[in-house]
């Protein structure tokens, strides 16, 4: 039997790391992500866990511990932030590339400079090009819950590629709320053991790795490309089991009172809470207004964001990063969402805003000052890419 | 359509780019961008195998006499050889097309 306990976050994806029964985890500690790896430390350290805990010497070599292990075979699990995940990254793309199913927690973070170890999504935006599954959490039972999502569908064959738990810093990570920890048999009914196609063995020896020249380079993309565009569905299949089994529900985009919203905000992560009870005040004073919230960043779901938003009139998009393209082009959940908009030859009216940057709260107000700022814009053919919230000028 | 330059269809491509025939890098010509040619004056040569020790991609191979000789299909043109061999036995020649 499942159990609701009052747990703080970053203990609960822990906890979840280990009802996978995960074999290795190497990581190095990094603020507010520090919570996962010293529980899981905590957790092999007392015996309660049957796995390695690699205590590296930096997120570089956690990163390359990881892929060692998972290409061994082993399921590996692993978590950073911000800072950590800029110095692993080089290596996140070569996991990627070589399909390791290898799970990490991200507990989003801003990047420097200046340094601030708050949350907004400067970390998730870094990876979003590297072929990692990028799935994003509201609140803490979804932490739970896609950190033993992860390793189903990273895992599945028709998958194989790491996963990004994306859970806000402190703002999810440090909250401690009630939640329902799954029961380990049931765990182990919906997780199957990670079966590689290929792994590191010496009676089987294989090359991971090796050179691509210009002549078969192209070609090592494209398979990958392919394969992580065939993973959508393999992906939801994962979530319609975990639903069938747990009785929650997952979908790469989630819609909140979208029927009939003349205005619709995009969001991603926890402000989406806060966006819910803004649309719920905003339609109690008469305004149509809904909350699209995605919870799938990559690989990003076109057909799914077009099908919530394509019957809204204003559509506001907001980014929790700041991009440096020069002023001209919006930031990075606005650019997918306009060219789904554009590729389908539809043009509702749409504003970007940089929001929550560094720690920054996002309020109710802000948000019905957003639907009524794009209700009363209008389109006099000046091009805004984006507009910051809440800077003091 | 632009000719296809691919060494082989993406279709075809093991899982992850792996390789799963272990030794097939002495299947790669890496002599085809040389521009200098070691050559050895067996005069000098004193099959003491220096060249062999030191060179990087297996080019030398002992002959049925001793003396080791060059497999161009390998040789990059580096001259590692020619600068340990302990009695100048090795000299670079300039290739020409």
């Amino acid at each position: 039997m499942s159990k609701q306990i009052g747990i703080e976050v970053s203990i609960a994806c822990a906890e979840a790391a280990g009802l996978c029964d995960v074999d290795v985890v190497a990581a190095y500690p990094i603020t507010p992500q520090t919570h996962i790896v010293e529980h899981l430390s905590e957790m092999v350290a007392d015996g309660h866990l049957d796995a390695e805990f690699v205590p590296v010497e930096s997120e570089h070599s956690a990163m390359s511990a990881c892929i060692g292990s998972s290409a061994a075979g082993a399921r590996t699990f692993t978590s950073t932030c911000s800072q950590g995940y800029a110095l692993m990254s080089e290596l996140c793309y070569i996991a990627a590339s070589l399909r390791l199913p290898i799970v990490m927690a991200v507990a989003n973070r801003a990047l420097s400079a200046p340094i601030n170890i708050w949350n907004d999504h400067a970390d998730l935006m870094y990876a979003r090009d590297t072929g990692w599954i990028q799935i994003i959490a509201e609140n803490g039972q979804e932490v739970v819950d896609l950190t033993i999502q992860a390793f189903r569908m990273g895992e599945d064959p028709n998958v194989s590629f790491p996963v990004q738990v994306n859970l806000d810093g402190f703002t999810l990570s440090h909250m401690i709320e009630p939640l329902t920890i799954p029961d380990k048999a049931d765990v182990d009914k919906y997780l199957p053991p990670y079966r590689p196609k290929l792994r590191l063995d010496p009676a089987n020896p294989v090359t991971f790795g090796a050179v691509g020249m210009p002549d078969i380079y192209t070609e090592a993309r494209k398979a990958q490309d392919e394969a992580f565009k065939n993973s959508l569905p393999y992906i939801e299949k994962a979530w319609d089991e975990f639903g069938k089994q747990f009785g929650r529900y997952y979908k790469p985009v989630e819609t909140y009172k979208t029927e009939g919203a003349e205005t619709i905000i995009i969001s991603m992560g926890s402000i989406s809470q806060t966006a819910m009870t803004a649309v719920d005040m905003m339609r109690a004073e008469g305004k149509k207004v809904g909350l699209t919230r995605i919870r799938l960043f990559r690989p990003f779901p076109a057909e799914a964001l077009f099908a919530a938003i394509k019957g809204a009139k204003n559509v506001i998009v907001l980014d929790r990063v700041t991009s440096f393209a020069g002023g001209h082009v919006s930031g990075p959940v606005a650019l997918e969402v306009k060219s789904i908009l554009y590729d389908r030859k539809h043009h509702p009216k749409l504003r970007n805003f940089l929001v929550g940057l560094g720690g920054r709260d996002v309020t109710d107000q802000n948000f019905m000052e957003m639907v009524d700022q794009v209700a009363a814009s209008k389109d006099d053919g000046v091009p805004v890419a984006y507009e910051f919230i809440n800077v003091r000028e | 359509m632009a000719k296809e330059t691919g060494f082989m269809s993406w279709k075809k491509l093991n899982f992850g780019i792996a390789i799963t025939n272990p030794g097939n890098a002495a299947e790669l010509k890496t002599g085809d961008w040389r521009s200098m040619r070691p050559e050895t004056n067996k005069e000098k040569c004193t099959k003491c195998a220096q060249c062999y020790i030191y060179c990087p991609d297996m080019v030398y191979s002992k002959d049925a006499e001793g003396y080791y000789i060059q497999n161009y299909y390998y040789c990059k043109g580096c001259g590692i050889c020619a600068h340990e061999c302990p009695v100048d036995a090795i000299t670079m020649i300039q290739e020409v097309d």
